[in-house]
């Protein structure tokens, strides 16, 4: 569970989220949507503390997101763009994030035979195609099964068969339990995988529900 | 500790730390070879030791840290404190670049015969200490400048200000104010530059101080002494630690 409660950001004297007050309930899959510029990356960095706000709080699971790292521990978060130390293997990246957390238990076998990375574990990470990075940035998001999972742009630079094998993880998160948030531009992957979608603009929530209706508020707009 | 083994091999794989291995070596191995007299050889590489050491570290700890911009945010949303995580890309930079030198300028030393000479083991000091301090700029300005260029720009202007510029500086205060006991200002103003606190450490292990005239006999009194030898070393350290904790209070502040 996340809520998010009064959040604002200012950079300077730009305010790029205003007063948002959102709740990110389990077993749910909530798309942030909007127009560039939005607040979306800002908001979905807040919630992971990369990014702190000038006002408001933001708790996951009964944990403070903004003082307390453990909430991090049951937390899944996949970048946009994934770019790792050059001369690391693929291997060696998830082992290391394996050995940040404090759980052992993972998944990270059944989702490297899913995402087909095996013939590339070995390979350092510069040597590696975009979406063979996205890959192993989707095995580290999803290998401890966590309750709350970020995806930013999860299907970008994906092929077909790994972009319908995201898919399929974000269902399973779903069923899971997990309180899932998902960025994307594309309407028709929102329509497939959201439950509810959250439009941003400027800062600020304009329109909060199913995905169907922000549909017709994207109409309206045109 | 895990995530400072993980970013150790990650910069030891690199082909710069390799570079510069082979180029103390090469240089160090040159000097002693075709350099006759210890004294020669060594200011011959102090003088190319600390104008390297300064620019290898500033621009590659920027340069690193503006690079590593996508792994650290992935980092910090792993349970891991992000004064750890400042640790560890710090040590983990610092460490390859220090025991590359080590080796490159202590093997050949070592062949030779000149390993536990006072100048040599000197000049290692201070070639270590000079690179955790001019890693610890550049990390300060890889957090605090977001653009990599301005960056890279403003790290390629310290280097040139405590290398050339701050030595003439210097030189045209002394001169203006020749009439004047300059010793003591001249001291601290020394102090104020960590090349030059490592400059003088090294030379009055070679003597060469006694060449400086009047100043250069007050300098070596002053440095030379047992309070003038902590106070060096203390500011040395003072140059790693400031740098160091205003780079770790902007990375625990910074929106990623």
């Amino acid at each position: 569970m996340i809520v998010i409660d009064h959040l604002t950001k200012r950079f300077g004297k730009h305010t790029v989220l205003n007063n948002l007050s959102l709740e990110f309930r389990p077993g749910t899959v909530t798309a942030i949507i909007g127009p560039n510029g939005s607040g979306k990356s800002t908001l979905m960095k807040c919630i992971l503390g990369l990014v702190k706000p000038t006002e408001g709080s933001v708790v996951i699971n009964g944990f403070n997101a903004l003082t307390d790292v453990r909430c991090h521990a049951d937390i899944g978060y996949m970048a946009q763009i994934a770019r790792y130390p050059d001369n690391l293997k693929a291997r060696e990246v998830i082992d290391m994030v394996k050995g940040l957390r404090e759980r052992t238990a993972d998944t990270s076998d059944t989702l490297i035979n899913a995402f087909d990375l095996k013939p590339h574990l070995n390979k350092p990470m510069r040597t590696l195609s975009g979406g063979t990075r996205q890959k192993v940035g989707a095995v580290v998001a999803l290998m401890f099964s966590p309750h709350s999972l970020l995806l930013d742009e999860p299907t970008a630079g994906l092929d077909p068969v790994a972009s319908q094998q995201m898919k399929d993880q974000i269902e399973a998160a779903k069923i899971r339990g997990a309180a899932v948030i998902i960025t994307s531009h594309i309407i028709a992957e929102i329509e497939e995988l959201a439950d509810r979608a959250v439009f941003l603009h400027e800062g600020m929530v304009i329109h909060e529900g199913s995905v169907s209706s922000i549909r017709q508020q994207l109409e309206v707009l045109r | 500790m895990r995530l400072l083994k993980y970013v150790l091999r990650d910069i030891s794989r690199g082909r710069w730390v390799l570079l510069y291995f082979l180029f103390f070596f090469a240089v160090t191995e040159g000097l002693l070879f075709f350099t006759a007299g210890e004294a020669k050889t060594i200011v011959g590489l102090m003088n190319v030791v600390f104008l390297l050491i300064p620019l290898a570290s500033i621009m590659f700890g920027t340069l690193h840290l503006h690079n590593s911009r996508d792994f650290i945010e992935l980092i910090l949303t792993q349970p891991v404190r992000r004064s750890t995580v400042f640790c560890a890309l710090y040590l983990g930079v610092a460490i390859p670049f220090v025991c590359s030198f080590l080796l490159g300028v202590g093997i050949p030393a070592f062949i030779h015969a000149a390993a536990f000479s006072p100048a040599i083991v000197t000049l290692l000091t201070t070639g270590a200490a000079l690179t955790f301090v001019f890693t610890s700029i550049a990390f300060y300005l890889g957090i605090v400048i977001n653009d990599k260029a301005a960056g890279m720009g403003l790290a390629f202007i310290l280097w040139l200000f405590f290398t050339v510029i701050y030595d003439g500086v210097l030189l045209v205060i002394t001169v203006m104010f020749q009439d004047y006991p300059m010793e003591q200002p001249t001291i601290a103003m020394v102090i104020l530059n960590p090349i030059d606190l490592a400059r003088i450490a090294v030379m009055l292990t070679v003597d060469y101080a006694a060449l400086m005239g009047y100043t250069g006999a007050v300098v070596q009194k002053f440095f030379g002494s047992g309070f003038g030898v902590m106070l060096s070393a203390m500011s040395l350290l003072l140059w790693i630690a400031i740098p160091f904790g205003v780079g770790l209070r902007s990375f625990n502040n910074k929106d990623w």
